[in-house]
Order: structure tokens, then sequence, then C-alpha cells
């Protein structure tokens, strides 16, 4: 098979606001080799596949090109998210205790009132305004207060959070022809000070718990082995990127695909009983992770027809496969009552989102909150400004009128 | 007739346009009226079909799921009469309950009532599903104390039972049933004995390696376990359970015992109806219809659930009987399909089968028929980890696999099993086990005489599943 | 209200606990367990967890026969 450019066309930034056709065209070939080597897969049922499949490794270490990219330069240990089972499982189910079940069921849904609480005040704050950025005066502010809070961290503190968080994401989508070296070199520090910080503030919670999911991780008492400080570390430093970034954007691409659906938008303010299922289709429609960078077989695998070589990059394209007809009716409509939808929005199988339950539920409060926010929103700038990244894709700004 | 040219498939289309009007009006009868008959009433529905629907179903209660009745309403947490299913749609059906059919006239087109009444017919789907096995001995079988678990009144009076404080209850068989009856009465803190004839628990569905591992995991949970006795006599005193005897010559004292002896099938209101219907389930095609006693498919009564037998292409066209939940709703989908369509629309049943128990707190699921193996390998995790995935091959092809505690991974070798993929599966699975061997599974032969080609599946969706023959390598 | 959820499905995400923590619960590691008939106060939460099953596992409705007609 020839090797072609659709990977670096992807990546290119003018292609940012609508990357559907190419792939649209990703799903014509099935399955892409790229020019660097590297395989992209688009297609529905074949991602599903090599997301159970356990010759699929999450562990760039098993490339056979050396991938560097945010490991080994700084002191911390690779987290969960690109380490393979029985380690994976170790350290993800050590952390899930104070997050979710079966140890502690309720933290997620003890947080309604508090998210609700959080989003009425800052849409509350919009009514001034004839002309509002949804992402800095809203998307923004609302995960990030809610994790910090999730966290125990400091009030003050969260404008420093936001500046590691910053560069370590900046440094996921080095643009074609430029040196990563350096936006690498500062995530590496980034990482290693968030790091630091969040290893600090565990000391300080240790032994004297506030109510936060950080003082139970360092105060539980179970005869399970413990995470030892690093990976503590790099477990928070995970967490607390995964749950800042992605959510922005959902918030943003659910108003953005609202506003360019008018009839869906005046049904949901209607019913707002259907959020969660629209929540849902949004994650089919507009994802806010749209590939899976950094998988790796770990054997010679035939998918389609083709054989993906051992060490191989291996690329899923989950935004493409939510858009497969031969998985979903009509895909390319925005259905908020969508029917049978298994879409990828936050992966499938062991590595599926870990905070998958708290993005669902701010992102249903933070929608319905601003469908009741009186006025007629309208978009000011369509496409709007996009962030960088082919992966968190998602607006920079969403400037909005209420009329 | 002529099936040649643009006017023979013009002709074909009209018909089958024609014979879809006529098969979506008429009166079908449903006969059994739990999880199968609700989802095939549902489904015709869904169908299209506008005509009259009736349920026949012998419980006075409407359907109910029985996967709960072994777990969270013998732990004490839901009561019996709440496990209701929820209505999937209205199926406008007339839902005759409480009444049991006794026999059915297929030339005259009737179900025969236990009210002397009689239900004519267009098309039946019978979904009579089975009942437990009881207890050989009718006289030890009715002291008080002794129970079995298959319906939603066995599930109340058995947990109401166990709120009460036995001091030792005693489970004969260590199937799925028994095995998670012993396993809410350890969570509930009872003293359980076990008593299986087999040399391990789950030994007869999954073989002697998860059957090992099922012992281990019964003992450490505190069960008395007991493989390869039989119980030879339920003593009682005034009518109560006092005890059992054991074929090794112990014995026990216990004032409640489970008989999980497994299924016995409902077919006997068949036996003078000229179907194929026996102790081992109402015979039909891929297609659910049933077969007369001679083996010629009828083309007016179907069949779904665990009452049916049915060929399975992916395992050498054997007939498959499953008592499994998701069999039932798969089938009676396929059943209802077929039940209003014309004979080119019809669909097989090509479902691979999948169950899943919960016990001693692990989540066991199973894919494809580990019965119909001869090898079984441990292809993730380890039992010492108390998760892992056995996967199990026939005659060099992946035929089964069963998860403990990691169900993420089951889709996939769901996938080899439909691709009849090689056994055993290659290396590589990142989490990194080495070195397993496959060994004998160790199950009932599969009693395959002639080798014949291998079959695989193909596609996604259900109308456009189809099998493919591969040639052996 | 009643729910069924089908077990062959589920894979163990545990979204319905998170959401629904009241009806939903793993028993260990990975099983999962649930009210069949959960109270009146529960049904947005149950809905909200339905929605979101990422294999679409749970079936939520009304009992059978709350339409009626019984014939007995």
């Amino acid at each position: 098979m020839s090797a072609d450019t659709l990977f670096r066309r992807i990546s290119d930034y003018a292609n940012r606001a609508d990357p559907y056709p190419l792939y649209e065209e990703l799903r014509e070939k099935k399955v892409a080799r790229q020019e660097d080597g590297s395989y992209l897969v688009g297609t529905y049922h074949e991602i599903a596949t090599l997301l159970h499949d356990p010759r699929i490794s999450s562990d760039r270490r098993n490339r056979t090109e050396p991938d560097d990219t945010l490991q080994g330069a700084d002191q911390l240990p690779p987290a969960f998210i690109s380490v393979d089972d029985p380690e994976h499982e170790r350290l993800r189910s050590l952390v899930m205790r104070p997050f979710g079940p079966p140890h502690t069921p309720q933290r997620i849904d003890a947080l309604h009132g508090d998210i609700t609480r959080i989003a009425e005040e800052l849409a509350g704050a919009l009514r001034n305004e004839d002309s509002i950025d949804l992402v800095d005066d809203f998307a923004f502010p609302l995960p990030v207060t809610v994790i910090c809070r999730l966290f125990g961290v400091p009030h003050d503190d969260v404008p420093q959070i936001h500046t590691w968080a910053d560069a370590i994401v900046d440094s996921l989508d080095p643009a074609a022809g430029e040196d990563p070296a350096p936006r690498r070199n500062a995530a590496l520090e980034a990482r290693s000070a968030m790091g630091m910080y969040l290893g600090e503030l565990a000391g300080k919670r240790r032994g004297h718990p506030t109510d936060d999911m950080l003082s139970a991780l360092v105060n539980d008492e179970s005869p399970q082995e413990r995470l030892t400080q690093p990976e503590l570390m790099s477990s928070m430093v995970l967490l607390l990127i995964a749950g800042h970034e992605t959510t922005v954007n959902l918030i943003t691409n659910g108003m953005l695909t609202l506003l360019r659906n008018p009839d869906a938008l005046e049904r949901l303010r209607n019913e707002p009983a259907l959020m969660p299922g629209a929540v849902e289709e949004l994650l089919r429609y507009e994802p806010p992770v749209q590939f899976l960078p950094q998988r790796t077989p770990l054997a010679d695998i035939e998918v389609a027809g083709v054989t993906i070589p051992k060490g191989a990059p291996l690329i899923l394209v989950l935004a493409s496969g939510n858009r497969d007809p031969l998985r979903f009716p009509d895909p390319d409509r925005f259905e908020p009552a969508r029917e049978d939808n298994q879409h990828f929005g936050f992966g499938s199988g062991i590595h599926s989102c870990f905070g998958a339950p708290l993005a669902r539920i701010e992102t249903q409060i933070a929608l319905n909150t601003l469908l009741r926010h009186p006025g007629n929103p309208r978009l000011l700038e369509d496409p709007p400004p996009y962030r960088r990244s082919p992966v968190l894709r998602g607006p920079r700004h969403l400037p909005i009128a209420y009329t | 007739m002529s099936g040649n040219g643009r006017d023979g498939q013009d002709g074909k289309d009209r018909r089958d346009r024609q014979g879809v009007r006529d098969m979506r009006d008429g009166r079908i009868v449903i006969v059994g009226a739990s999880l199968a008959g609700l989802r095939a009433a549902e489904a015709l529905r869904d169908e299209g079909f506008s005509g009259s629907l009736t349920l026949v179903g012998e419980e006075p209660h409407p359907p109910y799921d029985r996967p709960p009745l072994s777990k969270q309403v013998l732990l004490g947490r839901v009561r019996a009469q709440d496990c209701g299913l929820p209505a999937r749609r209205e199926t406008d059906a007339q839902w005759m309950l409480g009444v049991r059919a006794t026999g059915l006239d297929p030339a005259g087109k009737r179900v025969l009532l236990g009210n002397g009444d009689q239900l004519p017919y267009d098309r039946l789907l019978i979904a009579t599903g089975t009942r437990a096995r009881p207890w050989p001995d009718s006289g030890e079988a009715a002291l008080d104390g002794v129970f079995t678990l298959r319906t939603s009144d066995d599930a109340g009076r058995l947990a109401e039972r166990l709120e009460s404080g036995p001091r030792r209850v005693l489970v004969i068989g260590a199937g799925f049933t028994g095995s998670e009856i012993a396993s809410a009465c350890r969570e509930r803190g009872l003293e359980v004995t076990v008593a299986e004839r087999g040399r391990a628990p789950l030994i007869g569905a999954l073989g002697a390696t998860a059957g090992a591992f099922a012992a281990t995991l019964q003992r450490a949970h505190g069960v008395d376990l007991r493989c390869e006795v039989t119980v030879t006599a339920l003593r009682g005193s005034g009518g109560r359970l006092t005890g059992a005897e054991f074929s090794d010559g112990s014995r026990i004292d216990a004032d409640v015992a489970v008989v999980a002896l497994g299924a016995v099938r409902n077919t006997e209101w068949l036996a003078d109806s000229g179907l194929a219907a026996g102790p081992r389930g109402v015979a039909c095609d891929a297609g659910c219809r049933a077969f007369d006693m001679y083996g010629i498919v009828t083309d007016d009564i179907f069949v779904a659930g665990d009452v049916a037998r049915f060929p399975h292409p992916l395992f050498e066209y054997q007939m498959l009987a499953l008592e499994h939940w998701g069999n039932a709703v798969a089938q009676a989908e396929v059943a209802a399909h077929n039940m209003v369509s014309p004979a080119t629309l019809r669909r097989p049943h090509l479902a691979v089968p999948a169950f899943w128990s919960s016990q001693f707190g692990l989540n066991i699921k199973s894919v494809g028929v580990p019965t119909f193996s001869d090898q079984v390998v441990i292809a993730q995790g380890s039992p010492e980890e108390r998760r892992l995935v056995a996967v199990y091959g026939y005659r060099g092809r992946v035929t089964a696999a069963v998860s403990v505690n990691m169900a993420k991974w089951l889709d996939y070798y769901r996938h080899l099993i439909e691709t009849a993929a090689p056994f055993p599966p290659g290396p590589g699975a990142a989490d990194g086990v080495a070195g397993s061997e496959p060994v004998p599974s160790d199950v009932p032969d599969p009693h395959v005489l002639s080798h014949g080609p291998t079959v695989a599946l193909t596609g996604h969706l259900p109308d456009r599943r189809l099998t493919l023959l591969r040639p052996d390598s | 209200m009643r729910i069924a959820v089908d077990l062959n499905r589920c894979q163990g995400y545990a979204q319905c606990v998170f959401l629904a923590p009241g009806v939903f619960e793993l028993h260990g590691d990975e099983a999962l367990m649930y009210t069949p008939a959960p109270p009146a106060d529960q049904r947005e939460r149950v809905l909200r967890a339905a929605a979101a099953c990422p294999v679409q596992a749970i079936v939520t409705g009304e009992p059978v026969g709350s339409e009626g007609p019984y014939v007995r």
C-alpha cells in the first residue's frame, strides 16, 4: 500500500474546524499507512475490535522506533493511560478507590449540587454582557473549578495549575516542520512542577484529611498495596490535566453544535430530560478526544486485509468511527434522541475515560444551565477560532451574543 | 414459473410485498409468558405485526427477570415480587396468566388449555422454557426446608427462609445456580455445605481448569464443598428437614436444602402434538421453525428460548439447547421476525452463545460453547489474581472463552470465535502472560464424528450476517 | 419503573453506578447488581445511567402488564 498524507492533513491547522471530510477519506481506506510508517484506522468496527484486542499496547516503549515524547526526561513514572495490564490495572484501581465504585460510589453523584451552583453563578455573571466568550467566561472556569475542588486544590493555586496544564497540553501537537524540543522541554518542566506541587499537597493532607479525593487517596487505609509517591504524582497530574481540557471542549463543542442546530436547541430547552441522551450524541458527533495516538501492536495484526507490523505506531481515529455510516444511520446528523448510540466519545475497553461520569454530569448541567439563560444565544463567528490540537480538538474562543 | 429476467424479479418483489402484508395480520399465540415470550411479543409489534396477539403463561405473574433471583433476592436486598421485567414498548396483547397449555393440535391450529378452552392460531410461538428438576424422592422433597430455585415464588420462599437464619444450608448440585446460592448464603454469613457429584463445581459447563478454580474459590469463602459425592437421603423429623446423608457414608445436620440439579424442559404438553419435542427440548431450524416428529420443518410453529434446540453453524450444526438469558432474547427476536416475514426475508439465529454468573464477588462471563472443546489455555491474567481469560479450542480453532473479572476483553474472543480463528490464539497479550500452555479442557466429549469444513461468520448487522465456509488449513 | 440489565453486554464500565449509586452497585470489582424496581425519586438518575451506558445494556420501562388487560 502506498503511504499517504492523511495524518499530516488532519494535523494541519487549516483543517481544524472541519476534519470530517478527511475522516470520510480515511474510512474509505479503512487502514491508511502514513509516510512516517504509522497506521491510521477510522472505521467503527475495526476500531472497536482493536480497542478490545489484548495484542495492542498503550505503552510507547513497545514501539520499534523509540518515541521519547514526555517520557524519561522527568522524574515521574508513566501514568496508567500509557502502560498495559497488569500495571495499568494496579494503578487505575488504586486511583479509582477514592473516586468511584466499588469503594466510593457516591462521590460524583454528590457533586451534583456544587456543579449546578457553580454553573449558575457563571451563567448569572453572563447576564449583562451582549457579547461573551463562552470558553473564557463559562466552559473553561466550570470544569477547572470542579476538578480543583474535587482534588482539594486551594483556590489561590488554581491559576498556576492552569498554566502548567496549558504547557503540557501544548506539547501534544508539535506543528509540522517545527522543532518539537522547546515545547517538549516546557511540558516536561511543567509536568515535574505540577507533580511536585501535588505531591506536596498530598503530604499536607496525609494525616490531616479534608473532604476531597486527594485526602481520601493518601489516607486510604486499605490492605491493598499503595501508590508510591511518584506514582501518586503522575496519576494526579494525568487526572488534573484530563479533567481540565476535555470537558472544556465538550461543553464548548456542545453549545456550538446546538447553536448550529436550532431545532435541537429548542427541543432541549423544552425537554431538559433529553439532555443525558443529547450529551451522548454530542460525544459521538464532536468528541473532545478525536483520536488515540499512542497504541502499538505487539504482534503483526491484520486489520481489514492490511497487516500492521509489530511495533508500528497505530492511531485509532475515534471521531471517524463515530461518523461511520456502517454503524450509525445518517452519521453526519446531530440527533439528540439517537438510539443505540455506542459511541467512542470516551474510548472503549480497559483504557476508557476515567473521568467520564464527571464529564457527563458537568456537560449536562452546563448545557441545561446555558439553555435556561434568558435571551436567545447567537453565534458571532462560525467557524470559531480553534485550539491548535487536532487530538483534544475544540474552539479556543466561542463568541456569542444573547439577544 | 420463470425466475429469469426483469419481469421475474419484479413479480417476485411484488409477491414478497404481498406476503409481508399477509403475514403482518392474523392471530399469533405465544405459549410461555416469560422473557422469550415477552421479547417476542414486543419484537412482533416492532416488526409491524398488527393482528391479534395472545400470551399464555402458567404462572400468575407478569413476566419477571430471573437472574436477580439467585443474587439480589437471596441476599435480601430485593424482594422477589419486585423483579418484574420492564416493557420495551406496548404490545397490545391479551395475557392469559395462570393458565396452563395442555396440548397442541397442529392440524386444527389450536392450543388446548388447562381450563378447557381452545385457542386458535395462525402462527404459534412455543416459549415454555424449563422448570427446576425436582428432588427424586417426593416424600423427602415435601419436607419443610427443602427448596428448588426457578420461579419468583421459589426465590421469595427461599429468601424468607434464609432471612430467618438457618444453622446450615445444604446446596445439592454445584452448577451455576447452586454456586450462586452458596455464594449468597456465605455472604449472609450462613454455614453452607455444597454437594456435587462431579469432581468440581461448574465442571460440566466449563471443564476441569475452571472447575479447579471454582473449587478453590468456594473453599476460600468458607463453603464446605464436597465433590464426587451424592446425597443419598434427606432426613426429617416431624415433617421438617434435619439433615442429609451422603454416598461416602458421611452425614450433616441442615435445616435448609436447596435442590439445584438443573432444569427440565417443559415439553410434556406437546407429547401428542406430532412435533419433535422431548426431554431435550423442541427441535427447530436456525430460523426457529419447529420440526415435526419426522424431521420435517413446519412453517407456522416457531420455538424460542430455553425450550428450543437449534443447529448452530459455528458448532458444526450441532443442535444446541441453551438456558441463557441472552439466547432467549436473541432467539425470540429472530423468531418474531421470521413469523412475519416471507421465506426470502427470513433470518438465521446466529448469535454466539453468551452467559454470565456472579458469585463470591467475581464476575464470570462466557462466550461461545465451552463444552465444545478439547483444549483450554489461560490467555490473560491468572487464577492467583482472580482475574483471567480462559480460551477454549476444538480441533485447532477457538470455540469459547470465559472471563473472570476481565469482561472488557471478551469481545475480542467473541470475534475469534466468529471468525473460527486458530487455537491457541497467538502470543502477544499486552498483559504479558508468558508460558501458558494449552491443556485438555476436560469437558464432556462433543461427540463429533465427522470433520466437516470450518464455518465462520461475517458481517456486523443482523440482517447482513452470513456464514462462509473456510477451508481447513 | 422497572430495570433489566443485559449483563452479557455489560463490561463493567460502572457508569450507572456513578450516576445512580442508590440503584446500581458493583459487587466486587466488576459484577453489577441493581434494584429492578427503583423508588420513584431515583427515576431521573436511572434514566441518566441508562443513557450513559457505553454498551447500552440497561432496559428501562414500566412493568409489563401495567397496560392490561389480563385474562385468567
